[in-house]
């Protein structure tokens, strides 16, 4: 039988607010434990939430950029349960009226554009970190990151294979870098993602039975889990089987999904409003100046890119995949360079040599004028586009012009008609057996010609004037 | 004597505040083992903040409360002072911080005797359910004060403080009031700030003042009303001066008496108290009015839903792991079982279930939800009464003070000592309780008075009138 997945993200996203959601202790990660704590983020009695403005501003520029409602009634509830990174025994999140609902994104796989669905958009504040290693039989409570402002996205059940999971979790990483809400680093945790999955023979409307499949922190192990989990599901079905509701575990060393909790053992976390808080009303009038104070955002971007640039999908989306990366694209094709020649320079060698160092484009050596300078320099045929590779690589490395290098390493393309003329000439002569052997229709040799003659020239020679001259001399 | 009377003689010299402190611990020293108001007694910061209120005065920056010692209930956080909620839970907590309320009173000078007993958690009406001892009645030893600021009502009764404040979130601040016969007032829910008492019921708690009359509990309530940034249920709302209205005559004043508050089982010597004052009322010019609140029959019921679920949840932190009481065990979840299971006392469990069960999965609509939408109705019948009327009277409490023990193994019959206080919560309206009588046992009764949102004005102005024109309040008990 033929299987389709259905599959749903709920993302977790620290916000970039400089103090917590509802005190004034400062977000920084990293901290020496319990420096970052108050009286009213670690619960002593009688203390109160004030909610920080800024992370509700954060929640609305997502929501925004997103294509979600703003609801204009919202309300904080509690999620009750016992746990010592939760010093109140509670969890100020919301249930029935959260912040943002109904959005959508649009992911890009294989050069197709599909919109994935947003069911909601919620604040809460986040809980500390037990300790169990190098305690001594103890287990200690850091409670610096409680209290520090998370939004969790939650998607509509749209998303059918593991790579358009982590497209859809690499567009809204990218939505949140753009709007500087989230940094998205998953390895700190401040970017991190639970996927319900389920599976479906191909062409049924109705959903399977789904687990939740959590602690997936990395793009690579999206993509793993939700494929194991898939596979796992699957073959429970095939094996006459039954899929049970459950809470299940990404262990990464083992690279295998494994239970955690059944629905039966599900927290019942008795839901209420919070009496603390009162209800947001969230006034029109700041939405639409949130609005219009919005960035250009990714897909809006790639749009343009596909249209004003003639870009193709696939080139536009990773172009535009992270605001700087654009920013850099943009420069270098004001600076005069062709659009696609500039995206295949940075998508090919740009980010090879980027990736290599671990850096982001904002610390690149070479400024986006000069890759034009040098896509000049090959327009104008003073060095090919062999050569280019090599003057490329060192402008990384020292990030002078192009046209600096070239001089001073020699490397000007030779299209000196009687100059190529005189080293084919030389070639030919030094090979008869070669060329008797081409003259008689053995094509494949012509890259032995070239090879030779660019040895010589040391890769100087204009290639388009040795081939021709090449096929003339030896026909 | 009371913070104005006292005022008026530092003031003029005539008394120091080092003498007034003297003078309430000498009487605290008397009374003291026989009333068992005090948590916790602060003699040395007592006398440290009486010579600093002195100096004040002397150096003439005078403040209100300069040198008048003020009781406090100790589920309001005193910073470096313990604050126990009279539990065990709670038994070491001392805060790192300072209540809103009580910083108000610290910028004007307050002297703090003490801290005041209360039922555990403010959950009771009789403070029998204190983690540590039951408070007694100043008219009769062997009789509750009511609660949960039981401890709060008796030491002003029995003249260990000048005045108080207390906490209600059902009737916990005029009920003792009622049945130690002095004055006691919830304001307006959001009037005051919350910021810094120790939560039952998040939407039903507000901090009042207990006082020997309605002009100091307007004095009172000019200091600690208003917004705070602390705290987001306080009200972005203007504090008029309260005592400016007091002494206004009352005439042409408009009574609603709702005919669901003379039930049946209420005793009849309150109720011809209740009556007369009404009598009373028409003398001075105010005109009763017949009014319906036609859901009181559902607020007892409806208030034991709300309160407890939120209680459940307000009180999950008291787990062991951070402050307070801890109970080891082998492994995390037994810690948490002892620790709360030793750490609270029988009628906190009690709710804390309740909560919990209304809150649960499968429950929430028919207990939670439901009676969310009663309260909608309650404050419903307020405002529709109050469309007629300008203030609303009632019985504070259909008895007098009952006898310890009397009530504490059926808490039902418990909870009905606040039927008449509870809907007042519910609705969020500010409600007072001044004396009005006694019983043929010389037992306080109580006249409970309502008034509209945000207008303790007219509530503080209609109790001052009444107050004014009998001699209730000036009575004492025999101790």
């Amino acid at each position: 039988m033929k299987w389709e997945a259905v599959i749903g993200l709920e993302v977790h996203a620290q916000m970039l607010t400089d103090t917590k959601i509802f005190c004034g202790c400062s977000t920084r990660f990293g901290s020496e434990p319990n420096t970052q704590t108050c009286q009213i983020c670690i619960g002593m009695p009688g203390v109160l939430p004030v909610l920080n403005r800024k992370a509700l501003e954060f929640a609305v520029r997502t929501g925004l950029a997103t294509n979600c409602s703003v609801s204009k009634y919202s309300r904080f509830a509690r999620k009750n349960y016992f746990y010592p990174d939760l010093p109140k025994g509670y969890q100020i999140s919301q249930y029935e009226h959260p912040i943002c609902e109904r959005g959508n994104i649009e992911i890009v796989v294989d050069g197709e554009v599909k919109r994935i669905g947003i069911t909601r958009i919620h604040m809460e504040e986040d809980a500390g970190k037990n300790i169990h290693e190098g305690t001594g039989g103890y287990s200690f409570v850091d409670l610096n990151r409680t209290g520090v402002p998370l939004m969790e996205i939650v998607s509509e059940p749209d998303i059918r294979s593991p790579k358009e999971a982590v497209e859809y979790m690499k567009k809204l990483r990218s939505i949140v870098r753009y709007l500087g809400v989230c940094d998205g680093n998953l390895e700190e945790g401040s970017f991190r993602c639970d996927a319900n999955v389920s599976v479906r023979p191909f062409g049924l409307k109705e959903f399977g039975t789904r687990a939740e499949v959590k602690n997936i922190n990395s793009f690579r192990y999206v993509e793993k889990a939700i494929e194991y989990e898939i596979k796992r599901q699957i073959r429970v079905i095939e094996d006459g089987g039954k899929v049970v509701q459950e809470t299940r575990l990404w262990d990464a060393g083992k690279g295998i999904t494994e239970s955690m909790r059944s629905k039966e053992e599900a927290h019942d976390y008795r839901y209420f409003p919070d009496p603390d808080l009162v209800p947001i009303m969230v006034d029109q009038q700041w939405v639409d100046e949130i609005k219009a104070s919005l960035p250009e955002l990714p897909d809006a971007k790639r749009h343009r890119f596909v249209t004003d640039y003639g870009l193709p999908e696939h080139d536009a989306e990773l172009l535009t995949s992270e605001r700087t990366t654009a920013k850099w694209f943009e420069e270098a094709v004001r600076a005069g360079a062709q659009a696609k020649t500039v995206s295949n320079w940075m998508m090919g060698d740009l980010m090879k040599l980027l990736n290599e160092e671990n850096k982001s484009i904002d610390a690149c050596p070479i400024r986006p004028a000069q890759l034009a300078g040098m896509l000049q320099l090959i327009d104008k045929e003073v060095i090919s586009g062999k050569i280019a590779k090599t003057v490329f690589d060192e402008m990384y490395k020292t990030g002078k012009d192009a046209e600096i290098i070239v001089k001073e390493n020699g490397l000007v393309q030779i299209s000196d008609f009687s100059e190529i003329e005189k080293v084919v000439n030389e070639i030919i002569a030094r090979s008869p057996k070669e060329a008797e052997r081409f003259k008689a229709g053995d094509e494949k040799l012509l890259g032995f010609f070239v090879g030779q003659a660019m040895k010589a020239t040391k890769g100087k020679a204009n290639p388009q004037m040795l081939n021709d001259l090449l096929k003339k001399k030896l026909s | 004597m009371g913070i104005s009377e006292l005022s008026a003689l530092l003031e003029k010299r005539e008394i120091s505040a080092t003498e007034i402190t003297a003078s309430v611990f000498s009487r605290i020293g008397s009374v003291e083992d026989r009333i068992k108001s005090f948590v916790t007694l602060t003699h040395a910061q007592a006398v440290d903040m009486a010579e600093k209120a002195e100096a004040q005065i002397v150096s003439g920056n005078k403040k209100i409360l300069s040198g008048i010692p003020l009781a406090i209930k100790d589920n309001m956080c005193t910073k470096g002072i313990l604050t126990t909620c009279s539990s065990k839970i709670l038994g070491n907590f001392i805060p790192p911080y300072e209540s809103t309320v009580t910083s108000k009173l610290l910028e004007q000078g307050y002297v703090l005797p003490g801290k005041t007993n209360l039922d555990e958690f403010a959950m009771g009406s009789s403070t029998e359910n204190s983690g540590f001892f039951t408070t007694r009645n100043p008219w009769d030893t062997e009789r509750i004060p009511g609660g949960s600021s039981g401890g709060s009502a008796a030491a002003v009764a029995a003249d260990e403080c000048i005045a108080a404040l207390g906490s209600d979130t059902g009737g916990s601040i005029r009920q003792p009031a009622a049945l130690c016969g002095v004055v006691g007032m919830k304001p307006t829910y959001g009037r005051v700030s919350r910021y810094g008492l120790v939560a039952f019921a998040s939407s039903l708690d507000q901090i009042g003042p207990i006082t020997k009359s309605v002009r100091d509990a307007a004095i009172l309530l000019n200091i600690i009303a208003g917004r705070d940034v602390l705290d987001s249920t306080s009200a972005p709302v203007a504090v008029p001066d309260f005592t400016a209205g007091i002494g206004r005559d009352i005439r042409g004043l408009k009574i609603g008496i709702p005919k669901e508050y003379f039930i049946d089982g209420m005793d009849p010597e309150v109720e011809k108290a209740v009556r007369d004052a009404i009598k009373q009322y028409e003398s001075l010019g105010a005109i009763p009015v017949e009014v319906s609140l036609p859901h009181s029959g559902y607020a007892v019921a409806t208030y034991y839903v709300l309160a407890t679920s939120e209680a459940s949840s307000n009180l999950a932190r008291y787990d062991g792991v951070k402050y307070g009481f801890r109970s080891e065990g082998r492994d995390l979840i037994e810690m948490y079982m002892r620790s709360r299971a030793h750490g609270f006392g029988a009628e906190v469990k009690r709710r804390i279930m309740l909560g919990t069960y209304s809150l649960s999965s499968g429950y929430y609509d028919a207990y939670y939800k439901k009676a969310q939408q009663v309260r909608t109705l309650i404050k419903r019948d307020f405002e529709d009464a109050f469309a007629s009327v300008d203030v609303i009277l009632t019985p504070t409490t259909p008895t007098a003070a009952f006898r310890m023990g009397e009530k504490t193994d059926d808490p039902l019959q418990m909870y009905l000592a606040d039927i008449f206080t509870i809907s007042v919560n519910l609705a969020g309206v500010p409600g007072i309780s001044i004396p009005c009588g006694f019983t043929s046992a010389n037992l306080p009764i109580g006249l409970q008075l309502i008034g509209k949102h945000f207008d303790e004005e007219t509530l503080l102005q209609a109790a001052y009138a009444y107050e004014q024109s009998t001699d209730w309040h000036r009575r004492k008990p025999n101790l």
